[in-house]
C-alpha cells in the first residue's frame, strides 16, 4: 500500500483516541499509588476522637490529652482569668477571633463553647513549639505586667488565657481550638463535633 | 509443527498426571465443602458474633481492626455496643489480654492469632474455609487427651471443644462396611450427647463463623473483585483502540 | 572543535501548539542528543518486519520491571524489614494501607509474571537461535538479568517473614553449608547469625531494594544496547541488514517506533488484562504466587510439613534433589560416555587429552572412594551447572542455521524433549518426594544436561533446510 492510500485522518483520529485512553489509564493507575501515602487506617485509629472527663479537674488548672499525636489542653478558667482576658483586647493581635482559628461555635471572646472551658491544641502557630503554661499574675522576664497566660520559649510568642496571640510576636495567629463537643456537662469529645454547629 | 505439539501436550498431560493418581490413593482427610456465602452480610454479622464470642478469649486477631466490620454493614455504634467487651476503641485491633507464655504453659501450644488463618489453612485438599468447617465440627471425646478432647481433622489438637454445649459430645465409632467381595471396618464420628443446637443449626453456625473468619482474612477481597470487573472492562476496551491502530500503521507493511 | 548547532526540530501533531513544542524540542536537542536517541532507538531503529508472537516478551519484561520497581517503591513505604514487625508490617499493608493490597498483590503476582515472560523471552532465544553469533553478548547480558533475577526473588521472599519465607532461606543458604572448607562459616556469614535472624531479615532487605536492582538495570540498559549495536534477531534466522536499499535502511527493516511501538503496545494491553484478571481474582493463584503456608508468621521451632520453593525454582531444586548416593554412580558413567565422546570426535589432540584429564579427575571426586565429594555437595554444583551451562549455548550450538524452522528433527526434537524435562521437573519440585519422583527428576537431570552438553554434535549432524535470503512473513 502506498503513501497517498493511508488515510491520515482515521490514522490521527486513532492516534489521539488511543493516546487519551491511555492517558486516562495511566492516570487511574496512579490513583491506589497516591493514596496508599494517606493516613492509614493505624493513623485514622490513632487520630480517633478522645473522649476526656474534666469533673475533677480544679479552677485554674490545666490538662493535656494527646489527639492525632498533637497535645490538646483543657484549662478550666476561673472567673478571675475570664475577667483578665475580657481587659486583655487592646494586647492581643485578634481580640475578635475574626481569622478561623477555631470552629463557628467557638468564634467568641472566650473562645469556647462554655467559658469556663478553654480547648485548645496546644502547638505555637509560628513553627509547631509547644508553648508553656504561666498562669500567675505576675512579673515575668519577658513582660513585666504579665497577666497569664502562655509563653513560646522557642520564639518569645504569648498568649492569653483565651489562646489569642499578643501584638508584634513572631506567632501570626491565635492557637486552634479544635473541633470538639460536650456530652454531658464534664465530658468533651475532642476531635468531633456536632454536624452543622 | 501441529502434530508435533499435539504429542508434547499429551507427554505433558501423562508424566504430570501419573503421580498424582499415586497420590489421590494415599490417605489424606476429606474435607467437607464449606457452604459459605461472602456476600451474605446476615451471617458475616451472625459470624462476628460467634467470633468475638467463643474465639477472641484466647485467640486474638491482633492485624484486624473492629471498625473493619463497617464492610459487614455495621456501623461504629453497632460495633461498640454489640462485639467490643473489653475497654478497646473502634478503631483498635482485635488483641486479648493473654499472654501468649502463659497461654502456651497452660495449653502446650500457644493459640494462634486467626487474623490470617482462614488463607493459611488453605491446601490442595480444600479451601481454608473447608478447614476450618472441617475442623470445627470434628472435635470428640477422647479420654487420652489431657483436654477430653481429640480431632479427626487436627489430631491431637491442644484446644478443647469450645463449642461442645452447642454441638453436643461426639465420639468416635466403628461402622462395618460390607461391600462386593470385602468387609472393612471404618471409623466415623457419632453425636453421643446433643448439645443445645441441632446438628443442622450447628452446622449453620460453624458456617456463618467461618464465613466470617474468611472475611476476616482478607477483608479487601469483596472490593477486589469489584474493581476488578472495572480494570478488565476497561482493558478491553483499550485494546480495541490499540488493536485498530495497530491494524492501521501496518497496512503500510503487509 | 566547536560543532555547528543542530538543526531546529520541527513537530507536528499537536496543531496550534507544533510551533512552542518544536521550540522546546529544539532548545533540549540543542544541549543533549534527544532527537538521536530517539532517531538511534525508535524512528529510526528498523527491525525486522516478520517479528511474530514470541517477540512480545522483551519488551512485556521492561513493562514488568517497571511494575516491580514502582510497586516496590510504594511498598517499601509501609514494609518494616525488622523480625518483629515484617509479618505484621505485611498485613498491615493489606489492611490498613489505603489500596495497600492492590500494591502487594501486583508486585506479587509481578514477580511470577516476570519469570514467566523471562521464560518465554528465553524460549524465543533457543527457538530461533538469537544467541548465535554476533549475539553472544546480548545472550551473556540477557543470562545475568536472569541470575540477577534469581537473586531478587529470593532475597525478596524472605521479607513477608511468613514460614515459607523462612524456611526456604534456611534450605536455600544452607546449600552452602555444602562447600568444603569454607561451607559451614560461609553460611554463618551470609545469616549474619546462627539461624535466620532479624540481621538475615535487615541484609536480605538491602540487597532486594538497593543492590540487585542497581545491577539490574546497568544490566538491561547494557542488553539493549547490545542489542541495538548489532540488530534483532528475527523468526526466519537472517540479518536483514544484508540488504539494503540505496539509503542504507534495510529492506526487511520497519522503523521500530511506529510500527512495534503500536504493535507492543496491543501486546501490553493483553498482558495488563491477564495480569490484573490474577491481581483481582486469584492473588495467590491456587497457592503458586503466594503459598498458604507463608500465611503463618515465620517460627524457627516449627518447619511446615511440605516446603517447595516458588514454582519458578522448582526445575533446579528438582535437579538439587535427584542427586542422591544411588544415582552418582549414574552420572560418574555419563561422565565417562562424555569424555569418550570427545576423545573420539575431537580432532585437536590437546582436546582429546584435557577431555580424558578433566573426565578422569571428576568421575574421582564423583565415586572415587575416600577421594570422593559427598552427594550433597554434588547436587548443589549440578543445580548451580544447570542455570550456568545456558551461558555455553552460543558455543554449544553448531548448526548452519539459526532458526528452528531451517534446523532438523534433531534439533527440533530436543529442544521439545527439554521444554517437556524442563516443566516436568518443575512440577515434580513443587511435590513431596516420591521414590517414583525420584527417578523421573533424574532421568530429567540427565535429559537436562544432555540437551546442552550433545548439542556440538546432534546440532551440526542435522538435517537443515535452506535458508532464505530474505525474511518471510
Amino acid at each position: 500500500m502506498s503513501e497517498q492510500d493511508t488515510d491520515q485522518g482515521k490514522r490521527q483520529f486513532l492516534v489521539a483516541a488511543t493516546s487519551v485512553a491511555g492517558g486516562v489509564a495511566a492516570g487511574a493507575a496512579a490513583v491506589p499509588f497516591v493514596a496508599s501515602m494517606l493516613p492509614s487506617e493505624r493513623a485514622k485509629a490513632a487520630g480517633a476522637p478522645v473522649e476526656v472527663d474534666v469533673s475533677t479537674l480544679a479552677p485554674g488548672e490545666r490538662v493535656t490529652v494527646e489527639w492525632q499525636g498533637k497535645p490538646v489542653w483543657i484549662v478550666r478558667r476561673t472567673k478571675e482569668m475570664l475577667d483578665t482576658i475580657r481587659a486583655n483586647d487592646s494586647h492581643v493581635a485578634d481580640p475578635k477571633s475574626l481569622k478561623k482559628m477555631q470552629p463557628a461555635y467557638a468564634t467568641n471572646e472566650m473562645r469556647a463553647i462554655k467559658e469556663e472551658f478553654l480547648v485548645v491544641v496546644g502547638i505555637c502557630t509560628h513553627l509547631g513549639c509547644s508553648p508553656v503554661g504561666k498562669f500567675a499574675k505576675q512579673a515575668e522576664a519577658f513582660d513585666p505586667n504579665w497577666q497569664g497566660g502562655f509563653y513560646c520559649p522557642c520564639h518569645g510568642s504569648l498568649f492569653d488565657l483565651a489562646g489569642r496571640v499578643y501584638k508584634n510576636k513572631p506567632a501570626p495567629d491565635n492557637l486552634v481550638v479544635p473541633p470538639h463537643k460536650y456530652l454531658s456537662d464534664t465530658r468533651i469529645v475532642i476531635g468531633e463535633d456536632t454536624k452543622g454547629a | 509443527m501441529g502434530k508435533n505439539m499435539n504429542k508434547l501436550k499429551h507427554l505433558i498431560a501423562v508424566l504430570l498426571l501419573a503421580p498424582a493418581f499415586a497420590l489421590a490413593a494415599g490417605a489424606e482427610i476429606k474435607l467437607d465443602r464449606a457452604p459459605i456465602d461472602e456476600n451474605d452480610q446476615a451471617s458475616l454479622q451472625r459470624g462476628a458474633r460467634h467470633f468475638v464470642n467463643y474465639c477472641l478469649n484466647c485467640h486474638s486477631a491482633n492485624y484486624m481492626r473492629f471498625n473493619r466490620l463497617r464492610d459487614i454493614g455495621l456501623t461504629d455504634q453497632q460495633i461498640v455496643d454489640n462485639l467490643v467487651f473489653t475497654n478497646a476503641k473502634v478503631g483498635d485491633l482485635m488483641k486479648i489480654a493473654m499472654d501468649p507464655k502463659d497461654a502456651a504453659s497452660w495449653f502446650g501450644a500457644a493459640p494462634p492469632e486467626l487474623s490470617v488463618i482462614a488463607r493459611s489453612r488453605a491446601s490442595h485438599a480444600g479451601t481454608g474455609a473447608d478447614w476450618l468447617y472441617s475442623y470445627l465440627r470434628s472435635f470428640y471425646r477422647d479420654a487420652e487427651r489431657p483436654t477430653g478432647w481429640n480431632n479427626t481433622v487436627f489430631p491431637n489438637v491442644g484446644m478443647p471443644h469450645v463449642l461442645w454445649e452447642l454441638q453436643g459430645e461426639q465420639v468416635m465409632a466403628e461402622r462395618k462396611v460390607q461391600g462386593p467381595g470385602f468387609e472393612k471396618t471404618e471409623h466415623v464420628l457419632k453425636l453421643d450427647k446433643p448439645g443445645k443446637l441441632s446438628p443442622v443449626e450447628y452446622d449453620q453456625m460453624v458456617a456463618d463463623l467461618v464465613n466470617y473468619m474468611v472475611f476476616m482474612a482478607e477483608p479487601a477481597r469483596s472490593s477486589r473483585t469489584t474493581i476488578g470487573i472495572f480494570v478488565l472492562f476497561a482493558l478491553s476496551l483499550l485494546f480495541i483502540l490499540a488493536y485498530a491502530l495497530k491494524k492501521e500503521y501496518w497496512k503500510d507493511v503487509h | 572543535m566547536a560543532s555547528a548547532p543542530k538543526e531546529p526540530v520541527q513537530f507536528s501533531g499537536a496543531g496550534p501548539l507544533n510551533a512552542p513544542i518544536s521550540g522546546l524540542i529544539t532548545w533540549v536537542d540543542q544541549r543533549f542528543p534527544l532527537m538521536s536517541i530517539w532517531r538511534d532507538h525508535l524512528s529510526q531503529y528498523y527491525a525486522p518486519k516478520n517479528f511474530n508472537f514470541w517477540y512480545f516478551f522483551g519488551g512485556l519484561a521492561m513493562l514488568v520491571l517497571v511494575i516491580q520497581i514502582v510497586t516496590g517503591i510504594f511498598l517499601v513505604m509501609h514494609y518494616k524489614p525488622s523480625a518483629a514487625e515484617a509479618f505484621a508490617s505485611v498485613e498491615y499493608i493489606m489492611r490498613d494501607v489505603p489500596a495497600g493490597w492492590f500494591i502487594r498483590y501486583m508486585h506479587s503476582t509481578g514477580a511470577s509474571a516476570f519469570f514467566i515472560v523471562v521464560y518465554l523471552h528465553m524460549f524465543r532465544g533457543l527457538l530461533y537461535g538469537s544467541y548465535r553469533q554476533p549475539r553472544e553478548l546480548i545472550w551473556i547480558f540477557g543470562m545475568l538479568i536472569y541470575l540477577c533475577l534469581m537473586a531478587e526473588a529470593f532475597f525478596g521472599y524472605l521479607l513477608p517473614w511468613g514460614q515459607m519465607s523462612f524456611w526456604g532461606a534456611q534450605v536455600i543458604i544452607n546449600l552452602f553449608d555444602a562447600l568444603p572448607l569454607i561451607g559451614p562459616d560461609l553460611s554463618t556469614w551470609i545469616r549474619g547469625d546462627f539461624v535466620i535472624s532479624d540481621a538475615t531479615l535487615n541484609r536480605f532487605f538491602a540487597f532486594h531494594v538497593i543492590a540487585i536492582p542497581l545491577v539490574l538495570l546497568g544490566l538491561v540498559a547494557a542488553h539493549i544496547m547490545a542489542l541495538h549495536e548489532v540488530g534483532s534477531n528475527n523468526p526466519d534466522g537472517v540479518e536483514i541488514k544484508q540488504h539494503k536499499d540505496a539509503k542504507g535502511i534495510p529492506l526487511d527493516g520497519i522503523p521500530f517506533h511506529p510500527y512495534y511501538t503500536v504493535k507492543d503496545l496491543v501486546g501490553v494491553v493483553v498482558f495488563l488484562f491477564l495480569f490484573f484478571g490474577v491481581v483481582f481474582f486469584m492473588p495467590e493463584m491456587g497457592g503458586y504466587f503466594l503459598e498458604f503456608n507463608n500465611f503463618i508468621p515465620a517460627d524457627a521451632l516449627k518447619t511446615p510439613p511440605h516446603i517447595a520453593p516458588v514454582w519458578y525454582f522448582t526445575p533446579y531444586y528438582s535437579i538439587l534433589r535427584a542427586i542422591t548416593e544411588d544415582f552418582m554412580l549414574v552420572l560418574a558413567i555419563g561422565v565417562a560416555a562424555y569424555s569418550l565422546l570427545i576423545w573420539l570426535t575431537a580432532r585437536n589432540q590437546l582436546v582429546k587429552m584435557a577431555a580424558l584429564a578433566i573426565g578422569l579427575v571428576v568421575i574421582v571426586l564423583m565415586k572415587g572412594g575416600p577421594l570422593a565429594i559427598e552427594a550433597k555437595v554434588w547436587g548443589v554444583a549440578m543445580m548451580g551447572a544447570a542455570t550456568l551451562i545456558f551461558f555455553l549455548l552460543p558455543w554449544l550450538d553448531r548448526s548452519p542455521v539459526k532458526s528452528i524452522r531451517y534446523k532438523g528433527p534433531l534439533f527440533r526434537t530436543a529442544l521439545s524433549i527439554f521444554v517437556v524435562v524442563f516443566i516436568v521437573l518443575g512440577y515434580y519440585g513443587t511435590q513431596t518426594v516420591t521414590p517414583a519422583g525420584t527417578i523421573i527428576s533424574q532421568i530429567g537431570t540427565l535429559i537436562y544436561f544432555s540437551f546442552f552438553l550433545l548439542m556440538p554434535w546432534y546440532s551440526a549432524m542435522d538435517k537443515t533446510k535452506p535458508v532464505p535470503d530474505r525474511v518471510t512473513m
